[in-house]
């Protein structure tokens, strides 16, 4: 109990945390770190996804870059139509682009949603090993498929010129775009607690310890692993139509398997199966980014050694080192 | 005379040349326990695995309640009240005794894809969890994690697991193996409560217990049943003695 | 269309198959006998490419720098296996893929530190400088068909070494009880070094044979790795038959989808656009091929009981 207690109140000052640098930053105008924590919310947001089919579901996913490109993609094309005036599609039905907000994130929940549909019902046939290395190849697959259209400039990608209109809120201001982003991210944990905590949720988590065990029961499985999948994929796919706008523009890079590798590593700094994990996760990778790659450019050298004594050596990511092994009673 | 609720008929099970099931028929009758018993690598466990949906049979086919579940996942001959305990225990290991068990509930009400209410306060799976830890003798336990669990309690729980689905049928691999005398003989009681309720098919070792529990006996020998028969026919049988119980 | 240039795409086909049968084996043959999934076999294979092309380049011989490439990406091997592999094996795949991905990121930026941000180019020996006739006209490269050489030595030298000698029975032993390796009276430790040697340096080779095809530089080993996943999936995890014949699949799709799908495509599309959809399609055809092999197989063609 008292765990559970240290745990909640690190998660608050987690959350806390992170909203405290951009005011800062904006309080004593240094507006550039308002967007490095814009950046750690919508990183931590993808993470968030994961987490749900890695930390509580045992899908060891490495192809969740997959669905944070589509959401990027979709959002980023849409903007792109809506800033030309051409339409997406004019066949069977008609598409426009779009500059709304909502409009944006709809396309990107969409597009990740029923992709990570197929791609799930492949790839949950088999478990393990195999599980991981197919999440990754069709990653691959899709990545390599960006870069073949010729239709979105392949590989050099599409700049994108506006940020897109949330009613009442200016998203070109970069605080109101981090207040964005940090809501989502709030939202998506709120939303992971509340399924990791019902019905469903426990069957997932069972379906993670014991899979036998739950279809001795009388539980299938798969649907129960499928739907946490492609509702993972939808987070992280919308975290990718925030980053295409934080950055404004959309390249192949947002589908590549280090990609992959990186929404991992937020969920495995942080601890997996931690809900504010991925927070932690993100801003570490981060901060390594920034401190160590302000010295030297061999900065990822030292992310390799760093992750590489994290998962040898302490192997409950920060928030487990903090606040003890997680709890499920 | 009733209708058995579980009848196999003609099962054959190969793994190339070896034949784990050669030929298997036995039938189970409603309120009755029907004992399984032989020598290790005699086939048992792979029986029990075809009757629970687990593997698929060479050839023959399983009956449940007049139909015929051969080809039926896992998940659906559960649902249809087919339940089963492990021979190794195979539970949710991180969760506790009681989740463990509410989630079997949960399954039973067919009601896992509910997303927002969050179960720790929800009534209508702990009530009746907390009755069946209870009925096993469990229920001081419930709110430890299986982890900390001794191995006779984990034997309590996956049958209070099992009884939470209601079933019509249950298949027990070896519910005393590895318990205590003391724990041994508060199963047997348990499982004599049941028989009213559930028939169970029983695998076992302890042959005081299945002496004890059993209605009707079967003994098979490299995936044959080479006897069937009442306690005190097997009991008689000069061929039961020369295959097993002599050993 | 000619005959020649039928055959001189199967002739590609047969070099990328072997190619990515000598990565995939070392990659099937660590899975298979330790149980480890190794995302920095990629990185293997790069070590050898650069060594290569760094010794080659003193000494001025293709061959003293193909030794070394070999000797250098075995001994590299040897070190991560003795120093972070030996941790893994009993650490679930989640681990395993973390801790060989950090690898990948070290290699990475050492092999940038020491050997610097540009390039390097391996030549082709003169010797093999050459094309050999084709039937019905046209020339083949002399030194890719030496690849395909290699690579059936390579399959061939695999076979015999499994099959024939003391290792292969220990390597054999313990794919099947880990426990029984032991009993034999095997040193465990020497065992699982001396093996993930041998598939580090295959990777190697292959990176050394592939290099003087294509620029050496950082991050060359990523590609190959996934399609080397790609093979050993189809394959069945663990089995080098079937990495042999998943390698030999995913070459001719992969080769005859670049060199023939757009045209298929122009047949009812204007040129521009078969050529765009062709090249997107044909940059998926091995992942359909794997979805389909896994939808009809889970556990690849040759499965492996674990």
């Amino acid at each position: 109990m008292l765990e559970m207690r240290r745990e909640n109140l690190l998660n608050a000052g987690i959350a806390l945390l992170l909203l405290a640098v951009p005011l800062v930053a904006w309080a004593i105008d240094e507006t550039y770190y308002i967007t490095v924590a814009s950046r750690v919310a919508i990183l931590a947001l993808a993470g968030v996804g994961l987490n749900l089919a890695l930390g509580f579901g045992g899908m060891v996913s490495f192809g969740h870059a997959a669905f944070f490109g589509l959401g990027g993609y979709a959002a980023g094309v849409l903007s792109h139509h809506a800033f030309e005036g051409s339409a997406f599609m004019s066949w069977p039905v008609m598409i426009d682009g779009s500059d709304s907000t909502l409009t944006l994130w709809f396309a990107a929940l969409l597009l990740s949603g029923v992709v990570a549909a197929i791609i799930g019902a492949i790839s949950l046939r088999t478990t393990g090993v195999y599980f991981i290395m197919i999440t990754l190849a069709f990653a691959q697959m899709i990545y390599y498929l960006a870069i073949s259209l010729p239709t979105y400039n392949g590989e050099d990608g599409l700049p994108l010129y506006l940020r897109s209109n949330l009613p009442g809120l200016d998203l070109s201001n970069d605080l109101t775009f981090f207040f964005v982003c940090y809501a989502l991210l709030l939202l998506a944990i709120f939303l992971s607690v509340r399924i990791v905590g019902s019905r469903f949720g426990a069957a997932l988590e069972c379906a993670r310890q014991n899979e036998n065990r739950l279809s001795a029961i009388g539980i299938a499985p798969y649907p129960v692993k499928l739907t946490a999948f492609v509702l993972s994929a939808m987070i992280t796919g919308l975290a990718g139509a925030l980053f295409v706008e934080l950055n404004g523009f959309v390249s192949p890079s947002i589908l590549s398997w280090h990609l992959s590798g990186e929404i991992m590593i937020f969920v495995i700094l942080g601890g997996v199966g931690r809900f504010y994990g991925p927070i932690v996760g993100a801003a570490l990778f981060i901060v390594l980014e920034t401190v160590i790659g302000g010295y030297t450019e061999r900065w990822q050298l030292f992310l390799g050694v760093i992750l590489l004594g994290v998962v040898l050596f302490a192997r409950g990511g920060v928030i487990g080192l903090l606040a003890g092994k997680a709890r499920h009673d | 005379m009733t209708e058995p609720l579980l009848v196999l008929d003609g099962l054959h099970k190969s793994f190339g040349a070896l034949r784990a099931t050669d030929n298997v028929s036995l039938d189970l009758a409603p309120a009755s326990i029907h004992a399984l018993i032989g020598p290790n690598g005699a086939g048992k466990s792979t029986l029990i695995a075809q009757i629970a949906g687990s593997l698929k049979p060479t050839a023959g086919t399983v009956r449940f309640l007049g139909q015929d579940i051969t080809a039926l996942s896992v998940p659906k001959r559960a649902q249809l009240g087919l339940g089963r305990t492990f021979q190794v225990s195979s539970l949710a290991m991180a969760f506790s005794a009681l989740r463990n068990v509410m989630l079997a509930v949960q399954a039973r009400q067919h009601a896992t894809f509910r997303f927002w209410r969050p179960v720790r306060v929800d009534r209508s799976l702990i009530d009746p969890s907390m009755a069946q830890l209870e009925r096993v003798g469990l229920k001081e336990r419930a709110h430890l994690p299986v982890t900390a669990l001794s191995h006779g309690e984990r034997r309590q729980l996956e049958l209070a697991v099992a009884l939470a689905l209601e079933p019509k049928v249950l298949l027990l691999d070896e519910p005393m193996a590895g318990l205590g005398g003391e724990d041994s003989l508060r199963m047997t009681e348990v499982l004599t409560g049941l028989r009213q309720d559930v028939a169970m098919l029983l695998v076992e070792h302890d042959m005081d217990a299945v002496f004890r529990l059993a209605d009707k006996i079967s003994v098979l020998v490299y995936g044959r049943v080479i006897a069937s028969g009442s306690v005190e026919d097997i009991r008689a049988s000069q061929e039961v003695r020369d295959a097993y119980l002599g050993e | 269309m000619s005959a020649a240039f039928i055959f001189e795409q199967l002739l590609n086909s047969l070099q990328l198959g072997v190619m990515l049968f000598v990565m995939a084996a070392g990659l099937t043959l660590v899975f298979g006998v330790m149980g480890l999934i190794n995302l920095a076999h990629g990185s293997l294979y790069m070590v050898g490419a650069f060594f290569c092309a760094w010794v080659a380049g003193e000494t001025g011989s293709f061959w003293i720098g193909l030794g070394a490439g070999l000797v250098a990406a075995a001994a590299a091997g040897a070190i991560i296996e003795m120093l972070v592999m030996r941790r893994l094996y009993d650490r679930d795949h989640l681990d395993q893929v973390l801790a060989t991905f950090s690898l990948i990121l070290i290699f990475n930026e050492g092999t940038r530190w020491v050997f610097g941000a540009q390039p390097l180019y391996l030549d082709i020996p003169d010797a093999l400088a050459t094309s050999v006739p084709l039937p019905g006209g046209g020339g083949y490269p002399l030194y890719r068909l030496m690849i395909i050489g290699f690579g059936v030595l390579t399959a061939v030298g695999l076979y015999l070494l499994i099959s024939r000698t003391r290792l292969g029975m220990q390597i054999r032993a313990g794919e099947s009880d880990r426990e029984m390796i032991g009993a034999l009276g095997v040193d465990i430790n020497t065992l699982y070094t001396l093996v993930f040697a041998i598939g580090a340096m295959l990777a190697g080779l292959a990176g050394a044979l592939v290099g003087a095809l294509q620029s050496v530089e950082v991050g060359m080993g990523e590609p190959v790795l996934i399609l080397a996943f790609v093979v050993i999936v189809i394959g069945g995890i663990g089995s080098i038959k079937g990495a042999l014949i998943g390698a030999i699949l995913v070459g001719l799709v992969d080769t005859l989808g670049r060199a023939f799908l757009h045209q298929l495509f122009a047949l009812a599309l204007p040129p521009a656009e078969a050529n765009g959809y062709g090249a997107a399609l044909a940059s998926m055809s091995i992942y359909l091929l794997m979805a389909i092999v896994l939808a009809w197989r889970p556990k690849g063609l040759f499965p492996v009981n674990a």
